[in-house]
């Protein structure tokens, strides 16, 4: 397995891909603020943070729909809200019966449920596009910058360096459950679930003790290399001007989506 | 991509941003208090063994095993990281596993990655180490039998907490959240306790040092038995509770007025409507500070881009050793 083989970046020579990572990370997040701060059924101001959207879309020359075809991953947990559709008081818009219970959707119910899928669902495209253009040690780095501490941003850096490697591991270890377990046709091999249960558990105190291993070995190749506590980079990450103005224009715009969703 | 997400991963947009700020408060604070703790106690060599740690709870979690009807098992991991790790490692490694599945594969939002961290990485770190910590000096059976209850009720606790929140926030409806959160993860605690165990006792037969008298799983303070118990007999008494009685819990929340802040699900400043500015006028002149503040943010980073331009435009440096010195200098300042 290739080292970046979990990195979700898209090679481009875009704009948004120039752009310095902090400024992508912290509009990202103050983007998804805003989308959490306007209130339900506001659609002229979901409109004007869609619109946002689909132009840092075309920005990163990824094509309109790129963020879009991702976007499903968030559905499943609509499931959890789809309660709200009946709990809201308001005008009862239709009802039905569903085993036992009389279900009655309300207006406000169903305005509430639009909204709340609609926030979630542009949040999440943006947090699609912000790794589809920065390279994820970018990202990290940026993060650190913007005062996330050392040891957190050293620690998932280390996570997505070895990530691979371990997956490797993994791969390995259910390729040599899967060679073991032959079985005649029509029956199923190995115990019940309670034995499969305890197979995976073996396997992943197995992948616990490799990893405790390499980590110790890692440790001692970094000490013999004069690791004394500190990582250096030489990407020094230096904001340009253009990036003070991007990012100005996009708190500008921001506010203004706000502003369009409360008066 | 290889792991499945669970229901624990709450998306953006799906809770408050009372509930958020107030779940990331939490995180922040104990996530200072882990920082300071590993620094003292593993030093330099922490970076290196938690980061591949944080690798390995992720890599676990790939490990499945056929249940039933296409479904399948898999390790959440907070419970047996805390257990092998110590606490206050075991937390850090969860909230490593929790930021990367929200950052690189949109598992989980980035608002609302406080409450992920505190329902997938922190209270089912300090139940899971609680219990056991409390059993740690007695026979392997018993403490194999506490770890396989600590983990399923860390699921639990997590799962509990993930519906408090969305019901809070006015997502859901809490006579049905809180059954179906609990019910479904009643069924996916097991499968964590049963690998928790089998993976425990795994390494319990071959490096039994790592989990013996001078490993961090036994140097963690009497204050977690204590921290671990409250929290786990808070899950086991408000579970059966808030199923049977979800109008009780409603009833509570009323009177201490939960609903007026997290339902309206636009925080304290929703519709200029600032508690105390209730009159229109009030309501415009709060807007309009908030609109000078939003427009010095920007004319404040227009400034500084401006600046930069120039501090662009010098010389450029033609010297070979004055080249050298600022390379120098440029190291030293990414020293981070």
């Amino acid at each position: 397995m290739h080292f970046d083989a979990f990195d979700r970046y898209h090679e481009k020579a875009s704009f948004l891909h120039r752009l310095d990572p902090r400024v992508k990370a912290l509009v990202t997040v103050i983007y998804i603020v805003s989308n959490a701060l306007l209130p339900d059924g506001a659609w002229l101001a979901f409109v004007g943070a869609w619109i946002f959207l689909i132009a840092a879309n075309l920005l990163s020359q990824l094509g309109t729909g790129y963020t879009f075809k991702r976007s499903i991953i968030a559905l499943p947990f609509a499931l959890i809200a789809i309660t709200v559709l009946f709990s809201m008081p308001g005008k009862p818009l239709s009802s039905f019966f569903f085993l036992a219970w009389n279900f009655t959707i309300t207006d406000m119910g169903l305005l509430r449920f639009v909204s709340i899928l609609i926030r979630s669902w542009l949040s999440v495209q943006m947090a699609i596009l912000l790794v589809a253009v920065t390279r994820f040690p970018d990202l990290i780095h940026a993060l650190e910058h913007l005062r996330v501490p050392a040891i957190l941003t050293t620690i998932i850096a280390f996570l997505y360096r070895y990530l691979f490697v371990l997956t490797d591991e993994v791969f390995r270890l259910l390729r040599a459950r899967e060679s073991r377990s032959a079985a005649e046709a029509g029956n199923r091999s190995g115990g019940g679930v309670l034995w499969r249960a305890k197979v995976a558990g073996n396997m992943a105190g197995q992948l616990f003790l490799r990893s405790y291993e390499r980590s110790d070995r890692i440790y001692n190749a970094m000490l013999s290399r004069g690791y004394s506590g500190h990582l250096y980079t030489l990407n020094p990450h230096e904001m340009k001007p253009g990036d003070y103005y991007v990012t100005a224009f996009a708190i500008a715009v921001i506010f203004i989506v706000q502003l369009i969703g409360r008066l | 991509m290889h792991f499945s997400p669970t229901p624990l991963h709450i998306p953006d947009g799906f809770l408050s941003i009372a509930i958020s700020a107030v779940c990331w408060a939490i995180t922040i604070v104990t996530l200072g208090f882990a920082i300071s703790k590993t620094n003292k106690a593993l030093g330099e060599k922490q970076i290196p063994l938690m980061g591949v740690m944080a690798a390995f709870v992720f890599a676990a979690q790939m490990i499945n095993f056929p249940v039933a009807g296409g479904t399948s098992g898999h390790l959440l991991g907070g419970a047996l990281a805390s257990i092998v790790l110590g606490p206050w490692a075991g937390m850090l490694v969860m909230t490593a596993v929790i930021a990367v599945q929200a950052l690189l594969f949109q598992d989980g939002g980035l608002l609302v990655m406080g409450a992920n961290i505190l329902n997938m990485g922190l209270v089912t770190a300090a139940i899971g180490y609680g219990l056991y910590r409390g059993v740690v000096s007695q026979s392997k059976t018993v403490k194999l039998g506490v770890a396989g209850v600590a983990a399923w009720l860390s699921v639990m606790a997590g799962a509990l907490l993930t519906a408090l929140q969305l019901w809070l926030s006015g997502t859901s409806q809490l006579t049905i959240v809180i059954p179906a959160m609990l019910g479904v993860h009643a069924l996916i605690g097991l499968g964590e306790a049963f690998i928790t165990v089998a993976a425990l006792s795994f390494i319990l037969q071959t490096r039994p040092d790592l989990l013996g008298e001078d490993s961090e799983s036994a140097k963690g303070g009497r204050g977690w038995v204590v921290a671990g118990g409250v929290i786990a007999l808070a899950v086991v008494l408000l579970s059966p509770l808030a199923s049977t009685d979800p109008d009780g819990l409603n009833h509570v929340a009323m009177d201490l007025g939960f609903f007026q802040t997290a339902q309206s699900g636009v925080g304290p400043l929703a519709g200029y409507a600032v508690p105390f500015l209730n009159s229109a006028i009030a309501s415009k002149i709060a807007a309009g500070i908030l609109g000078v503040i939003v427009a010095g943010i920007v004319a404040l980073l227009v400034g500084r881009g401006l600046k930069s331009q120039i501090a662009n435009r010098k010389p450029p440096v033609s010297n070979l050793q004055s080249s050298i010195a600022n390379r120098k200098s440029k190291i030293v300042n990414q020293k981070s």
